[in-house]
This record gives structure tokens, C-alpha cells and sequence, in this order.
């Protein structure tokens, strides 16, 4: 069989983290009743007008600058034209012609464990659409407006990706970029992050790209990878049957595992392109780029390499916490509070990382304070409390936020102090344990393993280990 | 019902003197309507409730003196492209029968803070594509000059019940003329503004690129009067121009002494009639006498602005009306199998055949392979012609002309031959291309005692000039009232 050559490029939607809508003052926020975030513009009444909202430009910019673009200073909205019932005014205010920005490229890190730079064609701004509801008791369709007229960018990748990996690896890149940049959330399942796969494949060594397909509808990084696993094979087996690829739309339904051709080129729709006469061309002077240069916040590379440097994190910690951009801020406001950056990382790697696979919530989801977490971590460094109880105490932070001195106060949690009473209880299974006592004194050392655990148990856990050692051995060898 | 005779300016003054009351000169547009509608047809819904539901409220406010300005309280006209809250907005369309806004556009919000009481909706060709008014799903209007003949178009309903005198004063839209051309086939006076000065925020959009409300009334100091007041810089409309210099009525001086008037021998050519021609050069020498210095030119590029406005406005328009699909409002189809059979039904049966000619010729001029040939050419020709004015303005303060090559044809004349009625456009439409200001005053009548129009028109924000020497020439002859006033 020959070798074959996966080719893929990306375009990949991102809502924008606006407060408003792109063309008018209705709020962005998700989960409203239907229709109750729009207005005249957003429902493309007749009459009405779009006015572009300048934070989407800032954030676009923003975007742009990150993953080293050309900005495009004099850029114009152009109108796409189809008809679909949830595109109010039958047209999209997109842009083609002056895209925001053009020609940039952002490193990935590849399964070998080398560099590779994806080049981004360009980044545009347009409009979502609203959402068509089917009506489960009647013979009609229902139309929600409230997403229309939310802000996207659209980030065209060239087709500079050849495996599911890189794919994975880019997006990965992207999001992250992104979400420092506070532009977006970027969740792949609730749609504020959306891939479209440009796939093609062509024999090794071939210098012209076979005819590609379009994949939509995936909805997470597996349904991704998926998907182009199946498509590779799809477009493998037609050309090894002799037969060619169709140019066209597919659709992958990851339950199935298998696509579905949604339009091929022929019918591919005339989106008669012109220049939105309703807005003006925005200009970027130089000072307005200038001042959004500077105000771009640290991004995951430098963040990661300044862990390394700053707080001596091993590699294996800076990259897993700076792999989402909440952990980290937790981790920086945390380390700010205690001044124990090793400890806060354990914290997170550990036993967050667990709580959080239990509940299978996602680290934006995080909603414990970096302050309750700083005065746990000092409970124990003040030995107030043993690490034990100090992880049945992060799991109420983890849960309620709550505030570690005042729980562990009012459930009686402090390490027993030498104060005579545990003296006392040790001494009290000293005597009821004899054949312990007996085969620790005959050399099995180990035996005083299972007396501090009796005397755990006897004081709930509450006593210091180090303490109750250092007591048994002056008890067992006095 | 002698006070629908006065200007809108001379009503408003008497309501401020208290010798009329709103409720009077608004009952009195109301009789006039109701004893001329049969003939005239200006209007496609007449609002009587809520006329003197609202003159009760302005008279309110004018007696307690918060409201002084000069159309508090006088009746006035909307043609139906502009929406009002609560009022059916059809652009004289089937597709949009039952249309009834939520919002008011803000040219007319404008008009209400300042006291305008509003009477109905004038009829128009349908989304104002049509220089005749007999596009309109609703019926044709006539000229009250002459019921045989049309009113023009394509706010031929504001021009014809200003001219017939069943209100003082009406807002008309103007994309490629349809301010000044029925204007001047009604023997009114109207003024499009610069483009950006008036707001388009809930004006009905034809081409977007071009579109500019205006005031129609009897003569120069109405229409500056109302162009001030409906003037406003509105965050709403992102191509809504920050002017300082709206002071229009200060330029109602009569005094042209000085003033550098072009006429470009392009404007007097193959086309015109000769008794147009004769009224419009007898202004020009009227102006002269009064100490204008007039002088023909070439303009240029003039036959190029007909094919590049079809061009851009259809272009435009062809995406406009998309949004008429009978999903959300209006018109939707009766019977229909599946989404795409009910969009073609429903447009296909709500659109009437001009409306459908330049939405199918927006398309075509748009669609892939053509667009570079057809729509980009057309833009570079409008940047040519906005030269060629640049340049002409460059020697003079106003260009004069006629604002049509003849006088309001007969009725059903004009629609079996599109083309012909395009190239009626010819003088108004590079003014909307480039932008420009442009006033009609009337200046004479044809041997069938048709009315003719003198247009000015002006450099991009220069409304002053044109106002100055309209409101000159309009001194050196009595306002004509129709026959039917």
C-alpha cells in the first residue's frame, strides 16, 4: 500500500468574552429564556442599525498580537448573504475582504518532542447566529435569539497540520493563548470554542494537496481526533478503490463515529460578498495598537518559564498548573499569601487534581479562595494541624470555600499538644498492647507502627504523629 | 380648513399665539385628508386617534411653556419607511401589511420632541424603489396638479398631500432623487441633505449607502426649519455625521450677490424638454439679476451615474430586503411545503415586480464572477463622480440644474418601460453617489400647468448655500397653490 499524507488546516470560531453583543447593547450572557437578550439590531428588525461594539476589536487585536499577526490598521465588515431562519437578517456582518488580521503563526510541541510552527492565514470578526428550537409537541421550529449577535472571531489556520496530534496540540496553543488573554473561555462542549476540520490526503512526496473535505460539528478534542482518523481512512480508501474525493461539507457524528457529506461544491451557496454599508471601516491608529501591545498580560511561556525561575517550581508542576489559566492565578494569588510556592503546587497538583477528577469538574470551575488555601497551608506549617486532618480540611475549602482556622476551631481539629493527656492515652495502650510492646523490645521495630495508629484512633486523629513517636520510643525505651 | 394653506413655519406661529389650537390645524389636516383622499391617495394609513391624542399632549406643553419651537403642534406627514412605535410601517409593501414597530426611527423622534404632531403614513413606491409611485401595493397616488398625471416617486404621497394641502409639511427618504424629483412634479419644495446628517436609525432601508431622510413642505424656510430640527449626530446609525453648523435657518437671507453658480452643460443635453429647460435657465438668470455670477460647465461622468447607482443600490437593496422572509413579521405565504418553498412563496407573493427586478439585479451584480465586473466597477465610477463634483466645487458655491428632464408624466406610462424611467433619474442620482446636499424649489409650469423644479446643489455640508440661494430665487416669485389645495 502507498504512504499517505494527512493535510489539515483549521478554522476554529471563538465567542468573545464580551459583556455585550458585537452590534448593539444586549447582554451576551448564557442560559436566558429565550429571546430575552435582544433588541431591534439583534433581531434584524427593519429599520435598525449595527454599531460595533470596540471591545471585540481590542480583543481581536489582542488575539492577533499573540499569535503574531499583522494587524490590519484601515479593516472594513463585509456582508455574507445566505438564507437560514436563524440569521435574522438573512445576511451575516463578517468580514472578508480587510480581515482584522492576516499572516501570523504560533509554535506547537509535537509528539517526538520538537517545534513546529502552524501559520494562521487570518482572524476575522463576525456575528454569531441565533438557535433553532424544534417545538416537541407541534410541527414547527422555534427560533432563539439571544446568541445572535454574539461576538466571534474565526481563526483560519494554513494547512500546516499532518497529524491528530498537532491538531490537538495547536488547539491546545490557541486556547490557552486565548484565555490568558481573558479574550474567551474557549469550552469545546458548550460551544464558545468551535473547530471545523479542513482535511485532505495526498501520497508522500507528493507536491500538490488532494481534494479536501470540511468536517463540522465537533465538539470536543476526541470527537476531533476521531474524526479525523475517520476521514483520513474515508478519503484513503476512495483513492485506493480508485475513486475521488468530492469536494464538500460533512458532518461528524462522533456516537457514530462516521460523517455525513452535508453539501458538496456544486451546491455550495454564492454568499454574494459586499461591503457593509451600515459601518464605517475601522481604523487602528498606532497609539490604540500601541496601547493594547502593552497592556497584553503574561502568556503561558513567559508564565511558565518565570515558575521555573521565580518559585523554583519542577518543570512537571509549571506546566500542568500554567496549562489552565485559572490554576495558575490561583496558584500566583495562593503563593502571594503564604509564600510557599511548593506547597501551594502540592496542594494543586494533588489533592485538587483528585477532588476534581472525583467530581469531574474542570479547573475554571474552581471556586475556592487562594485565601483559604494560604491559611490552610499555614495551619499545618505551624503544626496547628496534622497532614491528615489537614486534607479532610481542604476538602470542605474545596467544597464550600471554607475558612480552615474557624473549622478546625469548631470541630475540635488541633493537633494534641504534649500536655499531659496524651501522654496519658499513650501510655494506657502501652499497657493494653503488651505483645506489641513485647516484639518491639525484641527487635521488630515495626511493632510501633501499630501503636501510633491505635493512638490516632484513640485522640480522632487529632494527634501529632512526630509527637506520638517521639513519646512511644521514650515510654517503649525507658 | 384654510390653515392646511399656510406654511408649517406660519401654522406653528399662530398655534404659539394661541389663535389656532393643535387640536384645530390637526382636525383640520384630518378634514382635508378625509374630503381629498379619494383623489389624491397620499396616504397608506391616516393615525386620527392618535393625532389628537397627541395634540392634547403638545397643547398641554405648549400652554405650559416647555414646548416654544416653531412646528410644536403642527400636523405633519411620515412616509411609510420610517418606522413609528405602534403605527403599521408598510413601505407600501405586501410583505410588510401587518408590520408594526416597536421603535420609532429618529428622525421622527426628533420631529416629536419638538412638538410635531403626526397625522399618518404617506404612500410611496414600494421600498422606495420607483420614480412614480405607482409601485405601491397599495395604489397608485396622484398629482394634485393634475389627478391624470403621477406625483413622481419615490415619496410621491409626502409631495402630493404637502402639495394638495392635507398637511403643512411631510418627511419624504431620498436614495436616488425621491425627495426632489416628486418635489419638483408637485411644485413643493424639498431638500436631501448631506449624506450622515439626518439619522437613518429606523428608516427602512433601500440602499443603505445612499439613503438620506429629508423635510417636504411648501417652501425654502419650512424645509430649513424642519431640516433643523431632524438633524442629530445618533450613536445609533454608525454613518451618522457630528456637525456643529445645523443652524440652518440662518441662511434664509436674501442675498446671492457674489455667489458662484455653475450649470452644467451635461444637465441641459439630448433628454430634456424644452419648457424645462427654459424654466430652469429663466431662474438662473433670475439669480444673475440678483447679483449671482452664473456660469456653464462640464460636470462630467454624467451618464456613468445611472448604471453605477442601479448597480449599488439593487446591490444593496438585494441584501436589505433579504430579511422580508416571512419568518419573523409580515407577509408569509399561505400554503408551503418545507422552509425553502415558504421563503420563495412568501416573497414571491409579498414583493411587486420593480421591487423583485432590482432585488434579482442586486443579486446577479453580486454574485461570484461578477461582483469585480459589476459592483467594484460601480464604486470606482461613484469615487469618479465624487471627484468630478470635488472638483467642480472647487469654482463654485452651488451647481444649478433641473431635478427631472421633464414634467410628471400621465399615469401608467412609466412602468413597462424601466430603463426610460431610470434615465429619469439622471440628474438627481449622482448627488446620492457622491453624498451631496440638493434642493428643489419650484420654477415655473409647463404649457399643461405641470409644476417644474429648480434644483441646487451643494458641496458636502454646505446645506447653507443652497438654502441662501433657494430662498433667494424663492423671493423673486409667489408659492403656487394646486388645484387641488
Amino acid at each position: 500500500m502507498k504512504q499517505y499524507e494527512t493535510v489539515i488546516g483549521l478554522e476554529v470560531h471563538v465567542e468573545l468574552a464580551t459583556k455585550t453583543k458585537i452590534f448593539c447593547s444586549c447582554s451576551t450572557a448564557f442560559g436566558g429564556a429565550p429571546n430575552s437578550h435582544t433588541c431591534p439590531v439583534c433581531t434584524g428588525m427593519p429599520g435598525s442599525l449595527p454599531v460595533l461594539n470596540k471591545q471585540v476589536v481590542e480583543y481581536a487585536i489582542a488575539v492577533g498580537l499573540a499569535t503574531n499577526c499583522t494587524i490590519t490598521q484601515h479593516c472594513k465588515f463585509d456582508r455574507k448573504n445566505y438564507f437560514y431562519p436563524d440569521n435574522p437578517q438573512n445576511y451575516q456582518i463578517s468580514q472578508l475582504y480587510l480581515p482584522i488580521c492576516r499572516d501570523g503563526r504560533i509554535e506547537i510541541e509535537t509528539a517526538e518532542g520538537g517545534k513546529k510552527t502552524i501559520g494562521i492565514h487570518e482572524i476575522h470578526m463576525e456575528e454569531d447566529a441565533g438557535k433553532l428550537v424544534h417545538d416537541e409537541w407541534g410541527e414547527n421550529s422555534l427560533v432563539d435569539f439571544n446568541r445572535s449577535g454574539v461576538p466571534l472571531i474565526e481563526i483560519v489556520s494554513e494547512p500546516d497540520m499532518r497529524s491528530a496530534e498537532e491538531v490537538i496540540a495547536y488547539l491546545e496553543k490557541l486556547r490557552l493563548i486565548i484565555q490568558y488573554l481573558g479574550a474567551s473561555d474557549c469550552k469545546l462542549q458548550e460551544g464558545s470554542m468551535r473547530a471545523d476540520v479542513n482535511l485532505s490526503v495526498r501520497e508522500v512526496g507528493a507536491a500538490e494537496f488532494g481534494t479536501r473535505t470540511e468536517m463540522k460539528n465537533l465538539n470536543s478534542f476526541k470527537a476531533i481526533a476521531r474524526a479525523i482518523e475517520g476521514e483520513r481512512e474515508r478519503q484513503i480508501d476512495l483513492i485506493e478503490s480508485g475513486e475521488s474525493v468530492v469536494q464538500e461539507t460533512r458532518r461528524w457524528d462522533d456516537t457514530k463515529e462516521y460523517s455525513y457529506a452535508m453539501r458538496s461544491k456544486e451546491d455550495a451557496q454564492d454568499y454574494r460578498y459586499f461591503p457593509e454599508p451600515d459601518l464605517v471601516p475601522i481604523v487602528i491608529e498606532d497609539a490604540w495598537l500601541d496601547r493594547i501591545r502593552e497592556a497584553q498580560p503574561e502568556l503561558r511561556d513567559e508564565k511558565m518559564a518565570r515558575y521555573l525561575e521565580e518559585y523554583k517550581l519542577p518543570e512537571y508542576d509549571a506546566e500542568i498548573i500554567t496549562g489552565d489559566k485559572h490554576l495558575a492565578d490561583l496558584f500566583e494569588a495562593t503563593t502571594e499569601l503564604c509564600g510557599a510556592p511548593k506547597k501551594v503546587s502540592n496542594w494543586l497538583m494533588g489533592e485538587t487534581m483528585r477532588l476534581m477528577k472525583e467530581a469531574d469538574m474542570d479547573p475554571e470551575n474552581l471556586s475556592f479562595s487562594p485565601e483559604n488555601l494560604a491559611k490552610l497551608i499555614k495551619l499545618v506549617e505551624e503544626r496547628v494541624i496534622n497532614s491528615s486532618v489537614a486534607k479532610e480540611v481542604f476538602e470542605q475549602i474545596f467544597k464550600e470555600d471554607m475558612d480552615p482556622e474557624k473549622y478546625v476551631e469548631e470541630k475540635g481539629l488541633k493537633t494534641m499538644a504534649d500536655d499531659g493527656a496524651l501522654r496519658a492515652t499513650i501510655e494506657k495502650i502501652v499497657a493494653d498492647n503488651p505483645q506489641s510492646v513485647e516484639d518491639y523490645r525484641s527487635g521488630k521495630k515495626k511493632a510501633i507502627g501499630f501503636l501510633v495508629g491505635q493512638t490516632m484512633k484513640a485522640t480522632q486523629g487529632k494527634a501529632d504523629p512526630g509527637m506520638v513517636n517521639q513519646i512511644l520510643t521514650e515510654i517503649l525505651q525507658g | 380648513m384654510a390653515l392646511m394653506s399656510l406654511t408649517a413655519v406660519e401654522l406653528g406661529k399662530k398655534i404659539q399665539a394661541g389663535e389656532v389650537t393643535v387640536e384645530e390645524a390637526v382636525r383640520d389636516a384630518l378634514a382635508a385628508i378625509q374630503s381629498k383622499e379619494s383623489q389624491i391617495h397620499g396616504f397608506v394609513t391616516v393615525d386620527e386617534e392618535g393625532a389628537l391624542r397627541q395634540a392634547a399632549k403638545v397643547q398641554q406643553l405648549i400652554d405650559d411653556g416647555t414646548l416654544t419651537g416653531p412646528l410644536a403642534g403642527v400636523p405633519v406627514a411620515i412616509k411609510d419607511n420610517m418606522c413609528i412605535e405602534g403605527m403599521r410601517t408598510t413601505c407600501s409593501s405586501k410583505i410588510l401589511h401587518n408590520f408594526v414597530p416597536t421603535y420609532t426611527a429618529e428622525a421622527v423622534i426628533n420631529l416629536q420632541k419638538a412638538g410635531a404632531v403626526i397625522i399618518g403614513k404617506t404612500n410611496m413606491d414600494e421600498f422606495a424603489m420607483g420614480s412614480t409611485t405607482e409601485t405601491s401595493a397599495y395604489g397608485e397616488t396622484r398629482n394634485p396638479w393634475n389627478t391624470a398625471h403621477v406625483p413622481g416617486g419615490s415619496s410621491g404621497g409626502s409631495c402630493a398631500a404637502v402639495a394638495a394641502e392635507e398637511c403643512p409639511y411631510a418627511l419624504g427618504s431620498d436614495t436616488g432623487g425621491s425627495i426632489r424629483q416628486p418635489s419638483s412634479f408637485c411644485g413643493v419644495t424639498g431638500i436631501k441633505p448631506t449624506y450622515g446628517t439626518v439619522s437613518r436609525y429606523g428608516l427602512i432601508a433601500y440602499g443603505s449607502s445612499l439613503d438620506q431622510i429629508g423635510p417636504v413642505a411648501k417652501d425654502v424656510t419650512d424645509c430649513a426649519t424642519i431640516l433643523e430640527i431632524i438633524s442629530s449626530h445618533d450613536a445609533k446609525d454608525s454613518t451618522s455625521v457630528e456637525r456643529e453648523d445645523l443652524d440652518f435657518t440662518s441662511a434664509l437671507v436674501d442675498d446671492v450677490k457674489g455667489m458662484k453658480i455653475g450649470i452644467p452643460r451635461d444637465y441641459l443635453g439630448e433628454g430634456l424638454d424644452a419648457e424645462v429647460r427654459d424654466a430652469v435657465l429663466a431662474a438662473a438668470k433670475a439669480l444673475e439679476a440678483k447679483g449671482a455670477i452664473v456660469e456653464e460647465f462640464d460636470l462630467s461622468l454624467v451618464e456613468y451615474a445611472i448604471p453605477a447607482y442601479y448597480i449599488i443600490a439593487c446591490a444593496e437593496a438585494s441584501s436589505n430586503l433579504a430579511r422580508f422572509d416571512g419568518v419573523k413579521y409580515g407577509y408569509r405565504t399561505q400554503e408551503y411545503d418545507g422552509l425553502h418553498n415558504m421563503y420563495k412563496k412568501s416573497r414571491s407573493e409579498g414583493f411587486g415586480a420593480e421591487v423583485k427586478r432590482r432585488i434579482m439585479l442586486g443579486s446577479f451584480v453580486l454574485s461570484s464572477g461578477y461582483y469585480d465586473a459589476y459592483y467594484l466597477k460601480a464604486l470606482r465610477t461613484k469615487a469618479l463622480i465624487k471627484k468630478a463634483f470635488d472638483e467642480a466645487f472647487a469654482k463654485y458655491d452651488v451647481i444649478l440644474g433641473p431635478a427631472a428632464p421633464t414634467t410628471a408624466p400621465e399615469l401608467g406610462k412609466s412602468l413597462s418601460d424601466p430603463l426610460k424611467m431610470y434615465l429619469g433619474d439622471i440628474y438627481t442620482i449622482s448627488v446620492n453617489l457622491a453624498g451631496l446636499p440638493g434642493i428643489t424649489v419650484p420654477c415655473g409650469k409647463d404649457h399643461k400647468g405641470l409644476p417644474i423644479g429648480l434644483q441646487l446643489i451643494g458641496d458636502c455640508f454646505q446645506e447653507k448655500k443652497i438654502i441662501q440661494t433657494a430662498y433667494a430665487f424663492e423671493q423673486t416669485r409667489a408659492y403656487e397653490h394646486s388645484p387641488l389645495a
